[in-house]
């Protein structure tokens, strides 16, 4: 359990850097809904069902959903 | 030496968080385009949400719900172990917490598209030279 | 600019390494943050307001007043979308020449024709409105989602039932019935979602929920009590104070959960079609 914490630490630090420096906006969003759906995985090892659910439904659900409507009304391509 | 290893052992998932928050509030400060802003934004959020979250968690300690035995109805106060259960106090107040940056997302992603519609791009230094040559 | 950036940034990220240096080792179980009213909470949950969930009865009961703003906090921004983004009335500047018009699927051929006649309606069976963007007719995606939204409505309404016995609640049954809604919206098209809920249906929704919430609170009010003191809604049902307290806590669950699934809907049919409501994701 306590290796496993680490590991998944690891990935959500690796998810946030690559969304931040990422050129393509879809590709953005894609890894936006994995370190949110990971977020969730990790506050559930530690215990926060509550919490863990609502960001399992309100995160990697709702959020990306928006996240793509924006995408597709405004462009996809971004210079940095 | 046996103090700064017992040191590091306890406190380095603090540490992680703090790098965490601190990659968000880069992203929020030096990115360019709106959308990579409003990552940043959440990555922050969420890392707050995931340090207190860990202020609440307890060694050996089960999920914040009483199990009354089976049969009971209810259980006596006097029979409830506190070290047993981890602190319920930080989830409730994160709840809270994501429905409120759920809630600012939404309404910054429509802030967005407005500026999209007048300016036609979404670069902060190109809305910074249109709105400069009006 | 990126250079001072990543200068405070650093300096920030410094002051907090050092100030790790002061807290309690992680997991600790004496730690301070759980010795003074969590343990009240822990102990007294059971007996006081008969809900084993002890982050359900904190979150409703014994801090309600911190779920009423929030509550609001998400009309409020259901709102501000609305009034952000929405026009009346269509664009006709904007829209390319060929794209103006109704698109039309005969679906027993496949043809689509475009109906660039401003007020006729074709209402015939074997032909379905489709967007501008030209979508291929989907035949499994359709059919998966027809058997699988009830399903997941029926999910949304027991999260919401259960949320004293096990981890969900009155806010994550809403966001999964708002996202039941929003899958109708994109596995079929925009517009026969909004024939289904249309806009002012979920204007009153958002509102009736926020007034269910201080509506519960302000009968508490009438009857004699404090305000969202669920305990004094024993004297109308029939049951004893501590039971009339889950019942308070699950009717104000209800409100949340109603308040937010029609906010969700509200914001996606904003964004998804930039206010226009005519075609989506």
């Amino acid at each position: 359990m306590h290796y496993l914490d680490v590991v998944i630490l690891t990935m959500v630090i690796f998810c946030a850097i690559a969304a931040l420096s990422i050129k393509d906006l879809l590709g953005t969003a894609i890894l936006f809904g994995a370190y949110s759906f990971m977020m969730c995985l990790l506050w559930a090892i530690m215990g926060a069902v509550d919490v863990a659910f609502t960001e399992a439904s309100v995160g990697a659900g709702v959020s990306t959903v928006f996240f793509v409507g924006a995408i597709f009304r405004t462009t996809r391509r971004t210079r940095d | 030496m046996q103090h700064i290893f017992q040191e590091i052992m306890g406190k380095y998932n603090y540490w992680l968080y703090i790098v965490l928050m601190m990659i968000g509030l880069y992203g929020m400060i030096a990115k360019n385009n709106l959308i990579k802003k409003l990552v940043g934004m959440n990555i922050f959020q969420t890392a707050i949400i995931l340090f207190y979250i860990s202020i609440g968690y307890k060694k050996g300690g089960t999920l914040p719900i009483i199990e009354i035995p089976h049969g009971h109805h209810s259980i006596s106060p006097a029979a409830i172990d506190i070290d047993k259960y981890i602190n319920p106090l930080p989830h409730v107040l994160m709840l809270t917490a994501i429905v409120v940056s759920v809630a600012t997302f939404g309404v910054a992603v429509a802030v967005a598209l407005k500026i999209y519609k007048e300016y036609n791009t979404l670069e902060e230094d190109e809305i910074r030279m249109r709105l400069r040559e009006r | 600019m990126k250079k001072l950036g990543l200068f405070v940034t650093i300096i920030c990220g410094a002051i907090l390494l050092y100030a790790t240096g002061e807290f309690p080792r992680w997991g600790e179980v004496r730690s301070p943050a759980s010795l003074h009213v969590s343990p009240h909470y822990i102990k007294y949950s059971v007996e006081e307001t008969d809900v084993p969930n002890i982050v359900t009865s904190v979150l409703a009961d014994y801090r309600g007043f911190d779920t009423m703003f929030e509550t609001t906090v998400i009309f409020c921004a259901g709102l501000a979308c609305f009034l952000l983004l929405r026009v009346f009335g269509r664009d006709d500047e904007l829209t390319p020449e060929e794209e103006k018009g109704i698109f039309y699927r005969h679906l027993p051929t496949g043809i689509v024709i475009q109906f660039k006649k401003e007020d006729v309606e074709i209402r015939h069976k074997d032909f379905e409105v489709v967007d501008s963007k030209l979508v291929p007719y989907d035949l499994i995606i359709k059919t998966a989602c027809r058997v699988l939204i009830p399903f997941i409505q029926l999910f949304a309404l027991y999260v919401v039932a259960h949320g004293d016995f096990s981890p969900g609640g009155g806010f994550q049954g809403g966001v999964i019935f708002g996202a039941s809604i929003i899958l109708l919206a994109i596995a079929f098209n925009l517009r026969s979602a909004i024939e289904k809920i249309n806009e002012k249906l979920l204007g009153i929704l958002s509102a009736l929920g926020v007034f269910i919430y201080a509506g519960i609170g302000w009968l508490c009010l009438l009857l004699g009590g404090n305000f969202l003191d669920y305990g004094r809604l024993a004297s109308i049902l029939p049951v004893d104070p501590i039971r009339a307290r889950a019942l308070g806590m699950l009717g104000v669950e209800i409100g949340v959960g109603i308040a937010v699934m029609a906010v969700m809907i509200i914001i996606y049919i904003n964004i998804a079609s930039a206010g226009r409501h005519d075609e989506g994701l």
